[in-house]
Order: structure tokens, then C-alpha cells, then sequence
């Protein structure tokens, strides 16, 4: 077995007294690619957000150990630079920013935080260029302001295309398939398939099955009411597909594995 | 007449001593001066009671003696950091109101145009000015353009010939090298761009040297029918002067103008536009900037008059106040009976960085015609916490986060400066102003 990436024990947070994440345990190790599902408002993005370190919510007991540091303890800036990564469910529009610098600034930002030199222009040219490859996106985006005017399929590219540049230990995809049609969806996948390796891992939170016909899991969870009530391999996806949500709840958290 | 109102005696005095010399003041000018200063003496110092000045508290100036400036002698190396390169082939320069002849440079060759001190042309051939000069700016209804009119010794004329295109902006900077004791400045420009012309003119104000002075400027701007013309007025005077601007833009038919107010110094500052679109088809276009900290307080007052049909106005303000600094937007758009298929558009965006900081915009619309276009709006607004997450999110600092948003807002208006070397100019001034701008370093 891999060493484990990702360590979630007991994690209960929310917003103003409001509990939303109510006991979250959850290991994912180093080349696996885990889903949490779950119906709307069971706790999916917020869950997401607190790892990424959003300060609106609140974490009130519970721990978070990443590569085994106290993730909880980091600032939003330094877990980006240890290596996590959050795609936005809804990535932000920042007018008067191109999107070539915003990419530079934070691989830079990331480099040195790791030691590295900064990439000049030119080699920064270049390996930005390759990765839009990945996600087949159009290079005169880079010139444009960061999302602004995007479609929403230029938005999740744009996501996953600083993934590739950022090259996160742990990536988060909050949603990555709302608001994409087949091709987009197609596109945003491979992209992602491409970065699966033994040193990554990979949370895909959806709603939907419909990305995990693309992005095949080796473990699901089933995220209900802030708690997860059931985990499972791939196969779990296609059930909750078929048999909805509705299923599922109630079920005592811990419930034997399907399968795997 | 009456009691003097208060503050206003020294000038009074100072203009009687002035009248008795000789020189710069021919026949067609000596009554202008004369109504001005009677004009200053009847109105005195605005007050907060004005309308005008309800958020601008001038006591400070009316209140202190200041010296009518004296010569001083920078050399090129002091003034290098406000110049624009070498595209730049036109120059004048002014240090305390006066002429600097040795900084100044003038193109020859095709570029040649006519760029001379007010003062020389005043003496030699004055009859060239009288059709301009004074003529637009209004000293009756504003006691700084008064005492302007009654007390200018010098400035710049500048006179684009008709159908003449000058490639390269043509810089004209006015200096205050601030001395033992306050001193007051009075600096005149006169631009006039005949039917057809394009050309492009940046006027600068700075102190050498920090110190408390007053400069109390007034810029004349004709374009004359047909032609483009780009204006761009820096201001970065020492934070502990006091700054009033006027610049009366003045419209014929059919011409381009835009003007840029970029307000970065000074420490009680008054940026006064007012444009008349006079001829049909009109394009104005009104950007601004200030930035500000500390205890700087920049009033932005802008008055729009479309008098004749078919004129397209365009004001767009942004402004960002840091520290316990005020700041103050009032847009007047104003459409003469007649001036129907007007356009006219204003917007002003703020952004305030700390809680102590304030804003005062209003808008004021006076609409005579029937079928026009007028839309304003203004926001105030604090840095966008949603994307200050996404950047940190990316391995960006907080500090660097925060910052490089206020720089972006700011950049929106910098993207408009045309001139490569003042818009790379401005972006360094911006970025070592803003706090953490350090950080930004892969901008450059």
C-alpha cells in the first residue's frame, strides 16, 4: 500500500454555528483517485473548500493531515505551495488580469515556496503552451483577463489547465462537470486522466455519475447530510445512478465496501 | 464695493504691485486681468456652503500667505524621472512658474510646431494669443481661475498647425521646488489644435523636493474642428501641496478629444475638467485616476456641457483611497437645449482600502433636449474576498493577493494612456505606491 496523501479524521465544520461537514473520515493514498457523491447540500463543496482552507467555514473538531503535516493549521497560499489544488466548482472572473500572469505568478509563487528558480519568460511560455495541449484550449485565452467573458467549458479548462501547470500532489475537482456538454466533458477528463500517476492523488466531487464514465474511481463515497455513509469501488457510482441518492441514506456510515 | 471677503487681501495687494510693472500684460489682456482680480475680490474664497465645494474645505489656502514663487535651477538629471524618452522630441519646461529654457527641447524638422513660453510670446507678439488666451476659462464664476487669470506670468502655448500631424507626445512640466517658506505658483497653458490636427500632449505636475507650496494651474485646450486630440495631465505634487487644476477643453465640430487625469500627489487637490462639445459630432472622452493615502484629498470635479447635437461623452473615473484619505467625484453632465441625439455616459469606481478612507460621488444631470442618451453610475467597493481566495488558492500570498486586485482595478484605467513610455511610467508609480507592491514583481 501507498503512503497516504490525504488523512481526514472526524472533521466537523460549518458556518456560524451552522454544522455542515458533521464527522468526516476519509484516507486517500498516493495514485488513487477517490469520488465523493452525494445528493445537493449533503456538505460535497464545503467539504472542498475547507480543504483548500476558505475561511468562511469553520472547522470545529477534527484533524487534517496532509503528506502527514496539520493541513489545518496551513494558510490557503501555503497548501497550494505543498502541493494541493482546488478546481473551482465556480472559478472567479479577476478583470485586469491576464491570465498568462495570474498562471506565471503562481507557478513562480509555488517554485520558490519549493525551492525551485523561477521560470522566465520564455521556458514559462513554453510549458504553459504544452499543457493547454492537454485541454485543448486556445492560446489567445492567455492573453485574456482570468475567466472574464470564458464559456463555461473555457472556465473548467482554465481549471484544469493550471492543475497541469501547478502540478498538485492532491487535486481536488469540485464539480468539474457542471455546466459542460459531452465534448467539453470528454476534453476536461483525458485532461485529468493524462495527470493521474503514482505520486497523485485525486478527489472528484460530483453530483453526477456521468464524469465517472470518464474519470473511473478506484473508491466512492457517498456523502450524505455531512457524514459518509457509504463507500464503495466504481461499481457503487453506476448503483447510486441508477438507484439515486434515496437509497442509500440512512445507511450507517462504515457500511461494508462494494466490491474492490 | 463692499468688505473684501477674508483670506483674499494679500492677493489684492500683490495684484496692485503687479499692475505697476511693465511687460506681459498687453492692452487686450490688462482688462481681463483687471475684471479677474475685482471678480476674486467680490467672490473671495469658496466655502463648504458653495454647492460646488461641499465636500472641499480650501481654508488651509485661504488662510496661509503664500510668496509668489522664485526661479530655481534643477538640472536635467533632477527632472529625468518625469520624462518620456525619446519619442518625446517637444519639451517645455517650467521650475516655479517660470521658463526653463535649458531643459526645454524643440523639435525641428517636420515635427516643428509652435511650443513657446506665454511670457516671451506675451512680449513679442501678443496679438497672436488674444484670440484664445482667457477666453474659455471662466474666472466669473471660479476664484482660482480668477486669480490665475489676474496673476499668470508664464506657461506654455502650444499651436498644432492646421492638418499637422505630430508623431511623439508633446510634454509640457511644471516643476515646484518647494523653499524655506510657502510659495504659489500660477502656471497658464494654451493649447490650441487647428482644424484637422492630431497630435498628443502630456502636462505634468510635480514638486522637486518635499515642502508646502500651492500651485494653481489653468489650462486652455481648443480643438478645433476635425481634429484628434490625446491629453494627459499627471499630477504628482509633493503630498504636502496644495493643487488646484483647471482644464477647460473647448470642442469644434467633428473633433476626437480624449483627456486623462491621472492624480497621484498632492496633498489637498482639486482636478477640475470642464468640456464643452461646441459643433455638432463631437467625440470626448473623460478618463481618470486617483489614488490616494494618508491624508490626501483629491476632489474630481467634472463638468460636461454638450451644446450642440450629435456629441458622444464618455467619463469614466476610477479611485482608489487607502489611509484616512477623501476623495470626492462630482460628474455634471449638462445638454443644452437643442444638443438632441446626445450621448453621454459616466461612470465612477472606488475602492477603498481601509475603513477610515471616504468617498463622496454624485452625479448631476441638467438635460434641456428631449432625445438624448444620459446614463451614470458609481460603485464603491471593497477588494473581492471570493477572489482574493481563488489567487491564494493558486499559491499566492494574502499580501500580493490583495494587491495585485487593486492593481488590476487601477490598470483598467492606465490601459487607456496610449503612450507606451507613460503607461509603463505609471504602472511603476502605481506599483510602488500600493502597499506590498514589491511583491508584483513579475509584472515588470
Amino acid at each position: 500500500m501507498t503512503a497516504p496523501i490525504l488523512e481526514i479524521r472526524n472533521l466537523h465544520a460549518g458556518v456560524d454555528g451552522h454544522e455542515i461537514l458533521k464527522g468526516i473520515d476519509l484516507t486517500v493514498r498516493a495514485g488513487e483517485v477517490h469520488s465523493i457523491m452525494g445528493p445537493n447540500g449533503s456538505g460535497k463543496s464545503t467539504l472542498a473548500q475547507v480543504l483548500a482552507g476558505r475561511e468562511t467555514y469553520q472547522v470545529t473538531a477534527g484533524e487534517v493531515r496532509y503528506q502527514g503535516k496539520d493541513l489545518l493549521a496551513m494558510k490557503p497560499e501555503e497548501r497550494a505551495c505543498e502541493g494541493v489544488f482546488l478546481a473551482f466548482q465556480y472559478p472567479v472572473e479577476i478583470a485586469g488580469v491576464r491570465t498568462s500572469y495570474f498562471l506565471k505568478t503562481a507557478l513562480n509563487a509555488v517554485r520558490r515556496y519549493r525551492g525551485l528558480e523561477p521560470l522566465d519568460a520564455v521556458e514559462f511560455l513554453a510549458k504553459v503552451k504544452d499543457r493547454m495541449k492537454l485541454v485543448d484550449m486556445d492560446e489567445r485565452l492567455l492573453n485574456r483577463a482570468v475567466n472574464e467573458g470564458f464559456s463555461g467549458g473555457e472556465k473548467k479548462r482554465n481549471e484544469i489547465l493550471q492543475m497541469a501547470v501547478l502540478e498538485p500532489k492532491l487535486a481536488i475537482l469540485d464539480e468539474t462537470d457542471s455546466g459542460l456538454d459531452i465534448d467539453a466533458l470528454r476534453i476536461v477528463a483525458d485532461g485529468v486522466n493524462r495527470m493521474r500517476g503514482p505520486d497523485r492523488a485525486i478527489l472528484v466531487v460530483t453530483h453526477y455519475q456521468r464524469l465517472l464514465n470518464y474519470i473511473v474511481p478506484d473508491r466512492v463515497h457517498v456523502l450524505v447530510d455531512g457524514r459518509i455513509v457509504r463507500s464503495g469501488g466504481k461499481e457503487l457510482a453506476r448503483e447510486l445512478e441508477e438507484r439515486g441518492y434515496a437509497g442509500v441514506e440512512g445507511q450507517p456510515a462504515g457500511a461494508p465496501a462494494v466490491g474492490v | 464695493m463692499t468688505a473684501l471677503a477674508t483670506g483674499t487681501n494679500e492677493y489684492l495687494e500683490d495684484f496692485a504691485r503687479l499692475e505697476r510693472r511693465e511687460g506681459g500684460n498687453p492692452a487686450w489682456l490688462a482688462p481681463t486681468r483687471k475684471a479677474a482680480i475685482s471678480r476674486f475680490a467680490e467672490m473671495g474664497f469658496p466655502t463648504m456652503r458653495d454647492e460646488d465645494w461641499r465636500f472641499t474645505n480650501v481654508a488651509p489656502i485661504a488662510g496661509a500667505v503664500f510668496r509668489r514663487a522664485e526661479p530655481a535651477a534643477p538640472g536635467l538629471e533632477d527632472i529625468r524621472p518625469f520624462l518620456l524618452g525619446a519619442t518625446a522630441r517637444n519639451r517645455i519646461v517650467f521650475v516655479n512658474g517660470h521658463f526653463a529654457p535649458a531643459l526645454s527641447l524643440a523639435a525641428r524638422g517636420p515635427d516643428g510646431i509652435g511650443l513657446m513660453s506665454l511670457r516671451r510670446l506675451l512680449g513679442e507678439a501678443p496679438d497672436a494669443l488674444a484670440a484664445h488666451l482667457t477666453r474659455y476659462a471662466d474666472y466669473r464664476r471660479h476664484a482660482f481661475t480668477a486669480l490665475n487669470t489676474a496673476f499668470f506670468e508664464d506657461g506654455a502655448f502650444v499651436r498644432i498647425p492646421a492638418g499637422q500631424v505630430v508623431e511623439g507626445p508633446i510634454h509640457l512640466l511644471f516643476f515646484s521646488v518647494p523653499g524655506a517658506e510657502p510659495t504659489v505658483s500660477h502656471p497658464r497653458v494654451l493649447i490650441v489644435a487647428e482644424p484637422g490636427s492630431r497630435a498628443t500632449f502630456v502636462e505634468t505636475y510635480a514638486g522637486l523636493g518635499d515642502g508646502v507650496y500651492f500651485t494653481n494651474a489653468v489650462t486652455e485646450l481648443v480643438a478645433g474642428e476635425g481634429s484628434v486630440v490625446d491629453h494627459y495631465r499627471v499630477q504628482q505634487e509633493s503630498e504636502q501641496a496644495f493643487h488646484i487644476g483647471m482644464t477647460r477643453l473647448h470642442q469644434h465640430r467633428s473633433s476626437n478629444l480624449a483627456s486623462h487625469a491621472l492624480n497621484l500627489g498632492g496633498g489637498l487637490v482639486r482636478s477640475e475638467v470642464h468640456a464643452v462639445l461646441d459643433g455638432e459630432g463631437c467625440d470626448c472622452l473623460l478618463n481618470g485616476l486617483f489614488v490616494l493615502r494618508g491624508d490626501q484629498h483629491t476632489d474630481n470635479h467634472l463638468r460636461v456641457e454638450h451644446a450642440r447635437p450629435h456629441g458622444n461623452s464618455r467619463e469614466a473615473y476610477r479611485g482608489i483611497l487607502d489611509g484616512r484619505s477623501r476623495g470626492v467625484f462630482t460628474g455634471r453632465i449638462v445638454v443644452h437645449k437643442g444638443a438632441q441625439k446626445t450621448d453621454a455616459k459616466q461612470t465612477n469606481m472606488n475602492l477603498l482600502l481601509s475603513d477610515a478612507a471616504q468617498i463622496d460621488s454624485r452625479p448631476q444631470l441638467e438635460i434641456f433636449a428631449d432625445d438624448v442618451k444620459c446614463t451614470h453610475g458609481a460603485t464603491v467597493g471593497q477588494v473581492d474576498e471570493d477572489a482574493i481566495f481563488y489567487l491564494r488558492s493558486r499559491g499566492i500570498g494574502v499580501e500580493a493577493a490583495r494587491s495585485l486586485l487593486v492593481y488590476a482595478f487601477a490598470a483598467e484605467a492606465i490601459r487607456h494612456v496610449k503612450i507606451a513610455a507613460l503607461r509603463e511610467r505609471l504602472r511603476a508609480l502605481l506599483l510602488a505606491r500600493l502597499p506590498y507592491g514589491h511583491l508584483l514583481e513579475e509584472l515588470a
